[in-house]
């Protein structure tokens, strides 16, 4: 077993209201930033774990997303591949 | 009858529960630790509202794993009445014992007001003393109210009569204006498939004396009395 670190981004399901994302979508363009067409604003959360390998630590995580990390009904996950910690 | 009020940590309406049911209701509550096993023996389970575990993560989402929820499930399982009230809604979506989710509220704002909410159907054990399509008084207060689910979810609740409390305005028009929070279909609190799960935004509990300014929501409580003890 090692040791991994694992990144996920978790963002609001596309399609769903996503207020913060607007709230700072609208802020970005009062302030000049007219080229901004959309924000989302997601977590991003870091996990270390023991895995056999870079994969299982991967499906490791995955699977804590399905079970808590996200919300399967709101929202997406991203994994980033795992990293020797 | 006994009922049993679910503290956890940051749950702040536990109390308020506990009197809605000894003072105004006259009937037995103990408060059951989140870390316990023990339902001690309660016929009617209430998950209250509040911030439990601080919101972290997801409104509801900590909550689910604490102890006493696996009893809870398993009451609710075996048709045991549970009512999750604002927070506690939030956590009885998140435990899947009622299907969607609630989001942060269109407009950002935590609300905190008396809102009016249309009984949708009155063929429950938690609003038979209701007529259908009354309008009641009901505070809320949150900051995670917006009810969301899949369109083929919210068909199912919508054809199955599960949509319980709708956001109406004095007259009980289901209006955009009426909605505090931008829920779907201005949804306040829906049941379960088998009608012992009620979860809702608004607070009962906070309806059950003119002092508090509304009676609204002492039916509620006495609805329960009527359907599980006959």
């Amino acid at each position: 077993m090692s040791k991994f670190r694992i990144a996920v981004h978790i963002t609001p399901r596309k399609g769903l209201l996503d207020p913060q994302g607007n709230a700072v979508k609208g802020a970005l363009q009062t302030l000049g930033f007219k080229a901004v067409k959309d924000v989302h604003v997601g977590r991003y959360i870091i996990v270390e774990a023991d895995a056999h390998d870079a994969l299982a630590a991967e499906d490791a995580v995955s699977d804590m997303c399905n079970k808590l990390l996200a919300n399967p009904v709101t929202e997406d996950f991203e994994i980033e591949s795992a990293v020797p910690a | 009858m006994k009922f049993g009020v679910v503290t956890f940590p940051g749950s702040n309406c536990d109390y308020d529960a506990f009197r809605a049911i000894t003072d105004v209701l006259g009937e037995e509550a103990t408060y059951l630790w989140h870390k316990d096993h023990d339902l001690q023996g309660s016929d009617v389970i209430i998950l209250p509202g509040g911030f439990s575990y601080g919101d972290y993560l997801r409104a509801g989402a900590i909550a689910r794993f604490s102890p006493i929820m696996q009893e809870v499930a398993a009451h609710a399982k075996a048709g045991g009445p549970v009512i999750g009230i604002c927070n506690g809604f939030q956590i009885a979506c998140e435990a899947g014992l009622l299907p969607g989710a609630l989001m942060r509220n269109a407009h950002l704002q935590f609300v905190s007001a008396e809102i009016r909410v249309r009984v949708e159907n009155a063929d429950t054990m938690f609003t038979n003393l209701y007529e259908r399509g009354e309008i009641l008084r009901i505070p809320i207060a949150h900051g995670d109210g917006r009810y969301v689910a899949p369109p083929e979810v919210l068909h199912e609740l919508e054809t199955e009569g599960r949509v319980v409390f709708r956001y109406a305005d004095a007259s009980g028009a289901i209006t955009a204006d009426a909605n505090p929070n931008g829920s779907e279909q201005n949804i306040a609190g829906i049941i379960s498939a088998g009608g012992n799960v009620l979860g809702m935004m608004p607070h009962p509990e906070r309806a059950c004396s003119p002092l508090l300014g509304s009676s609204d929501g002492v039916r509620l409580l006495e609805s329960i009395l009527t359907r599980v003890a006959a």
